[in-house]
Order: structure tokens, then C-alpha cells, then sequence
């Protein structure tokens, strides 16, 4: 019964990661670029999911079902439900603003070189230990983010409460024909 | 796997949700650019939950997750109504606030 | 979900013990298991389609199909040549690459529940189902992820995008309108769904599937009945869990998503051939697996006791007999039921059955505060009844001004 060696669990580790990576980064770039919606919206499932097996490989599970079951399962869903009551018409032109183009992107490039510099003047090669280590270790059971939660956080976790409670009365309010 | 992996990974992500809320007309595609701003957050917070060996990385995400949610309701709700007042939801319209 | 990289190589991991330590024997155990599950499921679902279509026959006093093979038994398998022979009709007006990718979405999620459903194994005498295959241990389900409760949800609001996407891109009314209502239904029940769930979850203290079929496997009330969720959580989340599950189906009598008399065929009405095969199987499949959750959350799974022969046999034939009363139930409630009307099926969703499934989670939430505290389980319960019933009464007040204020509206 031979156990895999750190090393091969390493590059089985980031072999994932480089998948994910350029599955997430081109649905990402397609999802601001493509002309129709709809296809918008099925590109964001894909970052979604992406980013969830992102959360697989950081050991986080319980935040890796949570994304699916509430973006995919229900935010993206709910933005198609808004896409087909406004326009159920197939495809559609003209919805990126061309004149923002060049400057739009001078800026996203310029903030990723900002980030990327201090980011990687800050913490270099850092290495991130997920191996060898149990998910009670790295604080990410379920049972530590309930804790966490409903002890720490418990107040603001009221006020989320109450502000979905506010977001649905407001939708309701906002979407009535009256 | 390195820390900058995932940090990187999300500063790409921000910026292109950043380019998407800039160069589009449509209300419902500039809440989608936001949701990736948003999601490009939360694997920041992942990641550094896993590297403290911290819970509170999860539950801050689980909390920009349930805010994400409500912003999406109100946000449609407001695209909606714009589509109902003027049969377009192009959002370079909707300036007759401008002072 | 959780067998790869972080999940399965964390030491000291709960689950499957055959993850433990990864290597050849155990990849081939666990590509024999996908093999096996794909290979059965798929025979699993032309019997139901052929089940289905006997047993209404019955109950409408024909005789169903009876030509192919004894009791016509292989009707499905040349129903399924017949759609490969036919011409596959791609409109010209669809979105097309979304046209064809809609099926797969739909048949995936399927598949993918049954991977968390434990469907076989010993539970008997404080056995927790392992068995051994070629020297390993391991227990008789795919996956066992430590949050395999949130993956059925999960995958259960995923099979949305199969109905949604099909109405969208056919670029046809009918199927569009088929699809905002498959939206709006299952977005709509699917809270009733989750917080159902979410009682079991509650009173068995997991949300691995594998765990949860373990304490459910115990000795119940009592000593003589069984410890299963449906007892332990009195009853309620499970007419809840199973009146929502049916919605999520889009199955009789809430098909209003594919109802004939107003949308023609619903959202599939452009699909020909394989492509319709697709959602077709899709259909009789998510019943199965529906079904397969059902006795997993609520009757105890595979467990039950053991007469002659090795164990986990027993635990197979336990859990396909719990499985097969919930697809008779399923056909009979489309013999006999009729479908309801859109409202009625909103107004049942929201104003019924999400505030009765959230209202009860909080009386099994107080009663196991009660347990803890070592309070009067009696005197806690009687006081959450009460106020159950205040809030249901309250609630129907607010409805019924509601609906009183709306019709004055429409008058004025």
C-alpha cells in the first residue's frame, strides 16, 4: 500500500490549479466580452464553478458547496429568469459601450500590475501548507465555520439577515406594477 | 502551491470584472462584472483563511456570498423596472439625474 | 466532489477509509464503483420507464405495452433504437451550441446525486457498512464527502439549467414560456427542499450521507422501532421533503412546466431524437435518484436487518425495496392526481410549505436545545407547538388581508 509522495501530491496540486486558472481566466475575459447575455451568464457559471474547485484545492468544502448551491444554483439562475423576462429575443447587439474600451482596459491593467507588484513584493514565495495537514488543523471543518459564525460573528450575521430580509421586501417593492 | 498563486488568480479576476463593469451598456452584464469582483474577494479570503489555519476566512466569504444574493435582487428588481419604464436597460441612458 | 487533491490527501480525513492511502487498487475500486453506478443506473431507468408506462396502464384499466419481449419488457430499449434512427432537427431560429449543450445539463446532475447515495452495505449490530473488495475497505457509495447533504442540494438546483436553457435556445414561445415556469418552480421549492433537509440534518448531527445512514441504522423510539429520520423528525419535513422533491421533478401533478394542453411539449417541444432521448432519460433518472435520497434522508438507506448470507447483500436488497415504494408512489400520484394550476403551485410553495418546513426546524431545534439543557422535552414541545400554531395563524391572517387588498385594487 504505497501513499502518494508529497511531491507527487504537489504537482497533482498544482497541475489542478493551472487547469482551473486558464479555465477560469478565459471564461472570465469571455464573460466581459461576448455580445450576447445569455452566453454571459453561462460563462459566469463556469468562473463559478471554477472558482469552487479553487476552494477544493484551499481545503474549504463547506464554502466550495455554498458557492455552488447559491451562485450557480440560484444567483445565475436568477439573473437568466431577469434576462428572459426583459428580452426573451435570441442574441443581441450593441451592449458593450466601444468609445470605454481602450481606457477600460488601460485601467484593469494598470490595477493588476499595482496588485501583482506589492502582492508579490509582500509575499513572494510563500508557501501555502495544505498538505499533510486535516481540515480541523486548518480551522475549516464545518463544524469550526458554524462555530465561528454563530459564536464570533453571530451579530453580523443577524444583520445579514436582516438585510436579505430588506433586499427581498425592496425587490418585491421595486418589481410590483402598481 | 504558493500564496500568490491564489492572490494573483484573484487580482486577474477584479480586473477583468473591473473591465466589464467600465466598457458595458447592459444593467444585467455590469451586475455580473460585479459578481466577479466580488467572487475575485472571496478567494482572497479563502486563501488566507487556509493560510492562518483561520475559520473566519469561510465565514466572511459565506457573508459576501449572502450579500452578493441580496444585491443581485434588488439590482434585478431596479434593471426591471428600467425595462418596464423604457423598454431598454442600457444603462448610459438612465442619466437624466445628471445635474 | 471532495475525493480530489486537498480532500482526499488531508491526513487524518474522515470518509471512505479506501482514500486513506491512494493508489492503483484503489483508483480501479473507484472507477469499478463509477462503472458499476453508471451501468446500473441506466438499466434502472428503462425499467422505470417501462414500469411506469405498465403500471398506469393498469391503473387506467389498459394493457400497456406487451409486444416487445415478455410483458414488454424491452418496449423502452426499441423505443430508444428507434429515437437513434430519427432524424435530428436542429431550428433554424435556435441558439445553437446552447440548443445542444442543454440536454447534457440536464442528464449530468442525475448522475452525479447518485454518487453521495449509499446503496448497499451492513448496518447491523454497530457495523457501519464497510465491506472489502480486493482487500480494501470501503464502503458501498462513491463518494462519502463530509458535506454530502449540501451536495444533493447542490446538484438538485443544478438540474435547472438543463430545462431553462432548452426553452431559451430553442427560439420558441412555447418552450420559453416552459422554462421561466421550470425557473420559477424550482427556484420557488427548492427552499422548502433545503430546510426539510436541514431538519435531518438537525436531528441526526451530520451532513455526510454515509454518517447519516449510520445513525439512522441504531436502535429508534422506544427500542422497537427503527431510528429513522421520518420518526425522528416527526413526520412533518418528510411529507415536505417529499411533496418539494416532487415539484423539483416537475413531475405529476406539478408538470406544469411540459403541460400539454397549454405548452405543448413544454420546454423540450423543439427536441428530436437522441437530443430528446436525452431529457426523457434525464426524467426517469432524477426520479430514481429522488427516490434513492428519500430513503436515504428519511428511511434509514440500505440499513435493516440481516437474515442469511453475507450482509451488505441485504443492505442492496434493503435499500432497492425502500427505493421501489417511492417510484410506485411516484406513478400513482400521476395516475390519480391532477395537475394543479400555476398559482395554486406558487401559493403552495411559499405560503404553505416553506413556513410550515421553517416553522417546524425551529420546534426539533428547540426540542434538542431542550435535550441539551435536560429541560421537560414535554413542556418544551407543547410550548413550541403553540406557537407553531399562533404563526400559522398570524401567517394566514396576513395572507388572507393580502389577497383582500389585492382584490380591491382590481376593483377600483
Amino acid at each position: 500500500m504505497s501513499i502518494l509522495a508529497v511531491t507527487e501530491v504537489l504537482v497533482a496540486q498544482n497541475i489542478a490549479f493551472a487547469i482551473i486558472a486558464v479555465g477560469v481566466v478565459v471564461a472570465g475575459v469571455r464573460l466581459v466580452t461576448t455580445e450576447n447575455v445569455v452566453h454571459a451568464a453561462l460563462w459566469l457559471v463556469v468562473v463559478l464553478a471554477g472558482i469552487a474547485g479553487l476552494y477544493i484545492l484551499l481545503a474549504a468544502e463547506f464554502t466550495a458547496i455554498v458557492q455552488v448551491l447559491v451562485y450557480i444554483g440560484a444567483i445565475v439562475v436568477l439573473f437568466l429568469f431577469g434576462i428572459m423576462l426583459t428580452r426573451a429575443r435570441l442574441g443581441e447587439g450593441e451592449t458593450v459601450n466601444k468609445k470605454m474600451r481602450a481606457p477600460a482596459l488601460v485601467i484593469a491593467v494598470a490595477m493588476f500590475a499595482l496588485m501583482a507588484y506589492s502582492l508579490w513584493g509582500y509575499f513572494g514565495s510563500t508557501e501555502l501548507e495544505v498538505m499533510g495537514r486535516s481540515t480541523a488543523e486548518l480551522g475549516q471543518t464545518t463544524a469550526q465555520v458554524a462555530d465561528t459564525l454563530f459564536l464570533t460573528y453571530l451579530i453580523p450575521f443577524e444583520v445579514v439577515s436582516v438585510l436579505l430580509l430588506a433586499a427581498l421586501t425592496g425587490a418585491i417593492v421595486l418589481a410590483r406594477r402598481d | 502551491m504558493l500564496l500568490n498563486q491564489f492572490l494573483l488568480l484573484a487580482a486577474v479576476l477584479f480586473c477583468i470584472g473591473v473591465y466589464g463593469v467600465l466598457t458595458r451598456r447592459n444593467g444585467v452584464m455590469v451586475l455580473m462584472s460585479i459578481e466577479l469582483i466580488l467572487n475575485a474577494v472571496n478567494i482572497n479570503l479563502i486563501a488566507f483563511g487556509t493560510y492562518l489555519s483561520d475559520a473566519t476566512g469561510q465565514a466572511f466569504a459565506l457573508f459576501i456570498i449572502a450579500v452578493a444574493a441580496a444585491e443581485v435582487g434588488v439590482g434585478l428588481a431596479i434593471v426591471l423596472m428600467l425595462f418596464r419604464n423604457r423598454r431598454s436597460i442600457d444603462i448610459d441612458a438612465v442619466d437624466q439625474l445628471k445635474g | 466532489m471532495s475525493a480530489p487533491f486537498a480532500g482526499s490527501l488531508l491526513v487524518g480525513q474522515t470518509g471512505d477509509p479506501l482514500l486513506f492511502s491512494v493508489d492503483a487498487v484503489a483508483v480501479g475500486i473507484v472507477i469499478l464503483k463509477v462503472l458499476v453506478i453508471f451501468a446500473l443506473l441506466l438499466v434502472a431507468t428503462m425499467f422505470m420507464v417501462w414500469f411506469e408506462r405498465k403500471l398506469i396502464s393498469d391503473m387506467q384499466n389498459r394493457i400497456g405495452p406487451n409486444l416487445a419481449g415478455p410483458f414488454g419488457i424491452l418496449q423502452t430499449l426499441a423505443d430508444g433504437i428507434k429515437f437513434f434512427f430519427k432524424e435530428d432537427v436542429i431550428p433554424d431560429k435556435s441558439q445553437r451550441k446552447v440548443f445542444i449543450l442543454a440536454p447534457y445539463l440536464a442528464f449530468v446532475p442525475a448522475f452525479l446525486l447518485f454518487a453521495v447515495v449509499p446503496f448497499g452495505g451492513d448496518f447491523n449490530g454497530g457495523n457501519d457498512g464497510m465491506v472489502t473488495i480486493f482487500g480494501r475497505d470501503t464502503y458501498l457509495q462513491l463518494a462519502d464527502p463530509p458535506i454530502g447533504v449540501l451536495f444533493i442540494l447542490a446538484m438538485s438546483s443544478l438540474a435547472v439549467y438543463g430545462a431553462m436553457l432548452a426553452g431559451w435556445s430553442s427560439g420558441s414561445k412555447y418552450p420559453l414560456l416552459g422554462s421561466v415556469r421550470a425557473s420559477a418552480q424550482m427556484v420557488s421549492y427548492e427552499a422548502a427542499l433545503g430546510l426539510s433537509a436541514a431538519a435531518v440534518v438537525l436531528v441526526t448531527g451530520t451532513l455526510s450521507t454515509h454518517s447519516m445512514v449510520t445513525s439512522q441504522a441504531g436502535d429508534g423510539p422506544w427500542g422497537v422501532l427503527p431510528n429513522w429520520g421520518i420518526l425522528l423528525t416527526l413526520g412533518v419535513p418528510f411529507v415536505i421533503f417529499v411533496i418539494a422533491g416532487t415539484a423539483e421533478l416537475n413531475r405529476p401533478p406539478f408538470d406544469l412546466v411540459e403541460a400539454e394542453q397549454e405548452l405543448v411539449g413544454g420546454f423540450h417541444t423543439e427536441y428530436s431524437s437522441i437530443r430528446f432521448a436525452l431529457f426523457f432519460l434525464a426524467e426517469f433518472m432524477n426520479t430514481i435518484t429522488m427516490s434513492a435520497i428519500f430513503v436515504t434522508l428519511f428511511l434509514g438507506g440500505p440499513s435493516g436487518p440481516a437474515f442469511f448470507g453475507p450482509g451488505w447483500m441485504w443492505g442492496v436488497i434493503w435499500f432497492l425495496a425502500k427505493v421501489f415504494i417511492f417510484l410506485f408512489m411516484f406513478v400513482w400520484f400521476r395516475a390519480t392526481l391532477p395537475r394543479m394550476r400555476y398559482d395554486q403551485l406558487m401559493d403552495l410553495g411559499w405560503k404553505v410549505l416553506i413556513p410550515l418546513a421553517l416553522g417546524w426546524f425551529l420546534v426539533l431545534a428547540s426540542l434538542e436545545v431542550a435535550d441539551a439543557r435536560q429541560w421537560n422535552r414535554w413542556v418544551v414541545g407543547a410550548i413550541a407547538a403553540v406557537v407553531l400554531v399562533g404563526g400559522a395563524a398570524l401567517l394566514r391572517k396576513s395572507v388572507r388581508s393580502g389577497a383582500a387588498l389585492r382584490a380591491e385594487e382590481v376593483l377600483d
